[in-house]
């Protein structure tokens, strides 16, 4: 009797339980399978909640800047290789590098039928500039004149004695931009730039349409843009879950889409999107989990990229080291660079996933050159390093027992590769050298700034726009905003001079290849690695590439 | 019974306003500016900051910040998030998912834990009886990390049976594996509390009595033996609905459930005070509902019980 209550309880158990798994595998049907290289499909890719509603001058982080990039086309946009090419403008004319006349193309529309005049791109950028409107890219705009009257501010000291910034613009628009017609701006930079027009492609550039400006707030939850990609429908942007693009069949520029559609899926941590790659739930991510850099090209072999992107790590030398001037500091320089196993180190530290220095830009950038005069000091040889070492100390010698210390903060996984470089020090050049932790990168900052920062400090770039300019002028110009080290040489500055006051990027490139001639001899930091961007993709698509920014480039992904 | 509702109900007052302070308070003190936090390497003018600072009464200190959020909090005015984000929707969006999630979950553990224990229980010492004993340890043993991953990794990618994470279309289909997940380890709880209460009642006299009255052997069961047992597994369940409201973090973590655990880390990780305590004080009314439910179900279960004026 109770035998056959219990099977019969573990019956309906049974029933239920199938129940259960019955309703998740109905929902979960796998889609048809789509026929080869089908044109309409609509592409999945890991992308993250974005932090500011979708206006381009207010996007200025990786996940709201990947949708503005495919929804808006600006005057410039970036080929695959980092090159500037005109979208929107017809012609950017300049004489001097310091005035500009830009033609803007006629008959453009934003997906809401509106025409992309000249006024769409002088409106919107006075909109970003204007300090009330607190944009995050606003600053994007400093170089135009009259930025400082929109942006200024004044302080004011309140009772409690504490002084608080508020915005207190003394004008609404910029006096540098001015709109002589339909399809005229005039620009006016307060000094002479002549790669400003390379930054036209940044999204803070972008132009916008009349509404956008009269309500802000719901135009960035509904974006209307003119780019190879719109909004799928009105609130495409599901909070939280995902932002469903589709082809703009209107557009006509140089990124036109090769897919129906762009599916941006949030996940706020990388692993699920990878297992969802595997069981071809996802097409493609960008972002790989940690513990997957040692196995993903296993995991995903054909599927997988791993490209160099306008990022770079060096380890900087302050010039203000008496160990590392005059001409032993040049050989100390030298034998330290070459006593480095880039190679070895970005194999075993980084699984591959930076790749070994050979210049002081990077190789997703228009004009790079892999060869240049000088750069062998990069290759690893140890004996020569000792050989050059054991002249430095010929002419001074290192002082007694010296630790050569190389600062790093310790919230961005810098440890590891550290220690392999001190290592590298103490075996082939028989130094004393180790890692200095600081808790944040602007403590060591703070200490470069003061000059009291005693040894090497780790040092990454991020490139703004794609030119070979933004690695050399901020970082190595004499007294440029990021020269903490203090590097001067007036022939270095001259070439790089030279160089933006070129006709043709051609010519300015060949100037900063001169320029870099001269770094190689003077190493005033130690260039080590390239950053690199890693991305895994489904059986579904191919064509997986990415940009000069390492942002993959969405429109040429196709079906497979 | 409704004095005793009511006075429940008022108790909640400082309960709410002790925790919302507290947990107010504990994002105000994180370290970081949340407001430069939100720019990356490349630092907005000072002019940008500023304008920011006040729209989200950050410039304000702590006793007017906290008082702003109530004020707000009373005419129904929960502000935006840093995101701009209205956070009345985000929390419209959120909670339904993991309310689906926590039922679906609860509902797992309940019916398989109580129905096993129930079996167990009956045929106490026999093959059955060890087997589901020996699994439940394995289970309570077994990280919930551990077991998401392979569940994950075998229905949802080898098997191909389930999609292996939900996403934008969470519903009770898409949400079963995560809820499995997640009421696999209470649900050997709730199998060994209601197995070792069957056990002792089976023993009871009330049974021996049913039993000797000539009542059906489903009857004795059913009526006396569980509804007898249940009344520490229902105080399990309820206090375990209140957990499962407040979200699962690691399990929506590997199935990238877009609720309310994911919702919270998010906006601790972006210091959104706003948003955090928003969160916070809905758990804090789920808590309380969910534990009057269960002081008001032990009255249903076991009427001895009753409650003092």
């Amino acid at each position: 009797m109770r035998f056959s209550r219990t099977s019969k309880a573990l019956g309906v158990l049974a029933v239920a339980a199938l129940a259960l798994t019955g309703c998740g595998s109905a929902s979960s049907g796998n889609s048809a399978p789509t026929a080869a290289g089908d044109p309409n499909k609509i592409i999945t890719a890991y992308s993250n909640e974005p932090q500011h509603p979708l206006i381009p001058s207010n996007t200025n982080e990786v996940y709201g800047g990947r949708v503005v990039d495919l929804l808006f086309e600006g005057l410039t946009s970036y080929d695959a290789n980092g090159k500037s090419v005109n979208a929107l403008a017809e012609s950017i004319d300049t004489s001097d590098g310091q005035n500009y006349t830009i033609k803007v193309k006629k008959g453009a529309k934003f997906t809401n039928g509106e025409a992309v005049t000249a006024k769409s791109f002088v409106d919107a950028w006075n909109f970003a500039a204007l300090s009330t409107n607190a944009q995050a890219s606003s600053s994007f705009f400093e170089s135009i004149e009259g930025y400082d009257a929109v942006s200024a501010t004044k302080k004011e000291t309140g009772a409690d004695g504490k002084s608080t910034t508020t915005p207190a613009p003394t004008a609404q628009t910029m006096s540098g931009l001015v709109l002589k017609d339909d399809s005229t701006i005039s620009v006016k930079l307060a000094q002479p730039e002549a790669d400003w027009p390379q930054r036209l492609g940044y999204s803070a550039f972008m132009p916008l349409p009349a509404d956008a400006l009269k309500d802000p707030k719901a135009f960035g939850e509904n974006p209307i843009g003119n780019g190879p990609y719109k909004m799928a429908a009105k609130g495409a942007w599901q909070h939280d879950s995902q932002i469903a693009l589709v082809k703009n069949a209107d557009y006509q520029g140089p990124r036109m889409a090769k897919n129906g559609g762009v599916t941006f899926k949030f996940y706020t941590d990388p692993a699920p999107a990878y297992t969802d790659i595997q069981a071809n739930n996802l097409d493609v991510t960008d972002v790989l989990p940690t513990n997957a850099l040692k196995t993903y090209t296993a995991d995903f072999p054909d599927h997988n990229l791993n490209k160099a992107y306008a990022g770079n790590a060096t380890l900087n030398i302050p010039n203000y080291l008496p160990e590392f001037q005059g001409d032993a500091g040049k050989l100390r320089r030298q034998a330290i660079s070459m006593a480095i196993n880039r190679d070895e180190i970005t194999k075993v530290v980084f699984n591959g996933t930076r790749i070994p220095a050979k210049d002081f830009t990077s190789p997703s950038i228009d004009g790079y050159n892999a060869n240049v005069a000088g750069s062998d000091v990069l290759k690893f040889d140890a004996a020569q390093a000792k050989d050059l070492w054991a002249k430095a100390e010929a002419i001074s010698p290192w002082p007694a027992g010296k630790t050569l210390q190389l600062a790093y903060n310790t919230d961005g996984g810098n440890k590891e590769w550290i220690d392999a470089v001190a290592n590298n020090l103490k075996n082939n050049l028989g130094i004393k050298a180790e890692g200095q932790p600081f808790a944040k990168f602007a403590e060591i900052l703070n200490l470069r700034k003061a000059k009291t920062l005693p040894g090497f400090t780790r040092a990454g770039w991020q490139a703004d726009y794609p030119s070979l300019f933004n690695f050399l002028g901020p970082l190595l110009k004499t007294g440029a905003s990021a020269n903490y080290e203090g590097y001067s040489n007036p022939e270095f500055d001259k070439l790089l001079t030279e160089g933006l006051a070129s006709k043709s990027t051609g010519d300015a490139n060949k100037k900063f290849t001169q320029a870099q001639e001269i770094l190689f001899k003077d190493l005033p930091n130690l260039p080590l690695w390239y950053q690199a961007r890693q991305a895994v993709w489904s059986q579904n698509v191919t064509n997986v590439d990415s940009g000069w920014n390492g942002v993959l480039l969405y429109y040429n992904i196709t079906a497979k | 019974m409704i004095q005793y509702i009511l006075r429940r109900l008022l108790q909640v007052i400082p309960v709410f306003l002790g925790t919302t302070l507290l947990v107010y308070f504990m994002v105000f003190a994180l370290p970081g500016d949340p407001i430069r936090a939100l720019f990356g390497d490349r630092p907005p003018s000072e002019a940008v900051i500023a304008a920011l600072r006040r729209q989200y009464n950050l410039d304000q200190p702590f006793w007017v910040q906290y008082g702003l959020f109530l004020k707000n909090l009373f005419t129904f005015n929960l502000g935006v998030d840093f995101t701009g984000q209205p956070i009345a929707a985000t929390l419209g969006r959120i909670f339904p998912v993991t309310a689906m999630l926590a039922v679906e979950a609860l509902a797992i553990q309940a019916v398989f834990g109580v129905a096993f224990g129930l079996i167990a229980g009956l045929r106490k010492g026999k093959l059955f009886d060890s087997t589901v004993l020996v699994a439940s340890l394995v289970v309570i043993a077994v990280p919930t990390f551990v077991l998401g991953f392979v569940l994950q990794l075998v229905v949802g990618v080898q098997l191909g049976w389930a999609k292996p994470t939900v996403g934008a279309n969470a519903d009770w289909g898409t949400l079963i594996l995560p809820a499995t997940v997640l009421g696999l380890v209470s649900f050997a709880y709730v199998l060994r509390l209601t197995r070792a209460s069957v056990i002792e009642n089976m023993n009871a006299d009330y049974v021996r009595t049913a039993t000797a009255k000539g009542l059906s052997r489903p009857r004795v069961v059913l009526a006396h033996i569980l509804r007898n047992s249940m009344i520490p597994v229902v105080t399990y369940l309820g206090a375990n609905l209140g957990g499962l409201m407040g979200g699962a973090i690691v399990t929506e973590g590997i199935f990238n459930v877009p609720g309310v655990g994911q919702k919270l880390y998010q906006a601790v990780i972006r210091s959104e005070g706003p948003t955090v305590v928003a969160i916070v004080s809905v758990l804090v009314l789920v808590f309380v509902a969910a534990n009057l439910l269960v002081d008001l179900l032990y009255a249903w279960l076991d009427p001895r019980i009753r409650y003092e004026k």
